[in-house]
């Protein structure tokens, strides 16, 4: 678009009213990290630059075990969601059939459902199954809730794609595995891998749906936490939180990196 | 996934067994009339306004977190999209970073600064007002408070979006013809930025009903909410089938929702 004489629309106090916004939405997150550092025992009197805390995180074994919990979890829901929706978008793209609409509709459901409801249901299935819950159920239910996260990118870009470009490897006597392998693949990398991260992330993230299908033994970092601010503010938490709000912003930064290089 | 969503259905039609559980079999819609009524001691039902109370009152929070995300989003949304190409991508990268932030830290950084003795009470102490004890945590306040946080972004991108791709020539000629700004903001712009206005407002709604950890978290649980109320009914309460038939509820005025939308935006969504 062309430049906008933006003289003829100025609207008087939008510039503040970003400014505000700004500060609601930084305030909360700075504030967390500064006072993580703090010394005192109470999480928010301010007496003295510490690291105390941090090392109160890494010597409880309970918060490495959730946090290895964490991490498993996210892993496998990633590679595993990733694959699924990998197949689902070349499905998508690949022929039209009947009732396209109505799946690509249910793919995105779990996107638009209160996550509250999503809990609801993924435990009644797992427990009318029989199934015990534990790290098990919450991997399975992670790697659904996934799906479309992993799933949006990857069609995006497979929609982007030249179809023409496997035509002409096909011309060009490559068999459909290896006009897959050496078109296909690479081409759709960039979707592949931000999906992927999407994926991580939200299962990272997930506190609801792993609060109900998480049994007694696999307790996940933000269930662990939800536990822990019920009890009371401790600066532990303040460093525990501070530590997840870390890992997030420099794995935004690193996805964020990756989709700039690709641009180029 | 949608398998689990209808066998949700199909829960929350059977009888409750006395400790969790449902008995297969018995078809009832007991779970649905508990919503209005209760059974009293000699076992007639009588209406009760309970869970009614707390559904009216989770929309009311709800609509309210929606009418104030709109009122700062809108002027977010119109700020940014008015800006040089250049430098709109970043700023709309500020506005969504710490949407990846998990929200329960996010929630938590909350606490910090509204209770007794926090943040934002010893920064009031420190200017001069000796307020003494705020008490705005765990109060629906709180709740509205960390609501509004975790979903602005939810509301910008939308309408953002729609701006982003409206012919700003449109606007120049309602000024050429003697429209004032506010005016051709009125008549122009709002009705052009109409459906990611609506779906701003559905996609802070919709998680806004079912919100469970934050009125947990900061309005201290004391307030019912929708989320606290299924959550209690697979814990505490042991109640599966009336667990099921609020989130059948809650399901049912979401998909509702999400047609009514599509229905009227069809138009808008296609091109």
């Amino acid at each position: 678009m062309t430049h906008r004489n933006t003289a003829l629309w100025r609207f008087p106090g939008l510039g503040l009213n970003f400014g505000i916004a700004l500060v609601f939405l930084y305030l909360p997150i700075v504030l967390l990290v500064l006072l993580s550092f703090n010394e005192n025992n109470v999480a928010t009197l301010w007496t003295g630059l510490s690291l105390r805390w941090y090392g109160i995180v890494f010597d409880n074994p309970n918060i490495l075990r959730a946090a290895g919990n964490s991490m498993l979890v996210a892993c496998v829901a990633t590679v595993v969601s990733t694959v699924f929706a990998g197949m689902a978008a070349l499905a998508m793209a690949r022929r039209n059939f009947k009732g396209q609409n109505v799946i690509s509709g249910m793919l995105g459901l779990p996107l638009l459902v209160p996550e509250i409801v999503t809990a609801v249901a993924s435990l009644l299935f797992f427990l009318s199954l029989g199934m015990d819950l534990g790290l098990r159920t919450v991997t399975i239910a992670h790697i659904v809730f996934c799906i479309p996260f992993a799933y949006l990118p990857i069609r995006a870009r497979l929609a982007n794609m030249d179809p023409r470009l496997v035509e002409a490897a096909a011309d060009l006597y490559a068999s459909p595995g290896q006009a897959f392998r050496r078109i296909t693949l690479p081409l759709l990398m960039p979707g592949i891998i931000s999906g992927a991260m999407l994926a991580f992330i939200v299962s990272l993230d997930d506190f609801v749906i792993t609060f109900f299908v998480a049994g007694p033994g696999a307790t996940t970092l933000p269930v662990y936490i939800f536990g822990m601010v019920r009890m009371g503010i401790t600066p532990e938490v303040n460093a525990l939180a501070a530590l997840l709000l870390i890992a997030s912003m420099v794995f935004v930064g690193l996805s964020w990196w990756i989709g700039q290089r690709d641009r180029r | 996934m949608v398998l689990p969503m209808l066998w949700v259905a199909v829960m929350s039609l059977l009888e409750a067994a006395p400790y969790g559980g449902v008995r297969w079999g018995h078809w009832t819609t007991d779970a649905y009339l508990r919503f209005f009524m209760e059974l009293d001691l000699d076992g007639h039902w009588v209406l009760n306004t309970d869970y009614m109370a707390i559904f009216s009152r989770s929309f009311g929070l709800a609509l309210a977190v929606v009418v104030i995300t709109l009122g700062v989003g809108f002027p977010l949304a119109l700020h940014i999209a008015l800006q040089e190409e250049s430098k709109r991508n970043h700023m709309l990268l500020w506005i969504t970073i710490p949407f990846w932030v998990n929200l329960l830290v996010r929630t938590y950084a909350w606490i910090l600064l509204l209770r007794n003795g926090g943040v934002i009470e010893q920064s009031l102490n420190l200017v001069g007002f000796q307020t003494g004890g705020l008490n705005i945590l765990y109060t629906p306040l709180a709740t509205g408070i960390g609501l509004v946080y975790a979903y602005l972004p939810f509301m910008v991108l939308p309408i953002y979006t729609s701006l982003e791709k409206m012919d700003w020539r449109l606007f120049e000629a309602a000024l050429d013809l003697g429209a004032t700004r506010w005016m051709a903001l009125r008549r122009i712009v709002i009705p052009l930025a109409m459906p990611g206005i609506v779906a701003g407002c559905l996609l802070v709604f919709i998680p806004a009903l079912g919100a469970y950890y934050i009125p947990e978290l900061l309005g201290g649980g004391k307030q019912m909410m929708i989320g606290s109320l299924i959550q209690s009914q697979f814990g505490v309460a042991r109640n599966w089938p009336f667990g099921s038939a609020l989130a059948f509820a809650l399901l049912s005025i979401v998909l509702a929702g999400m047609l009514l939308y599509t229905r009227r935006f069809k138009k808008a969504l296609d091109t």
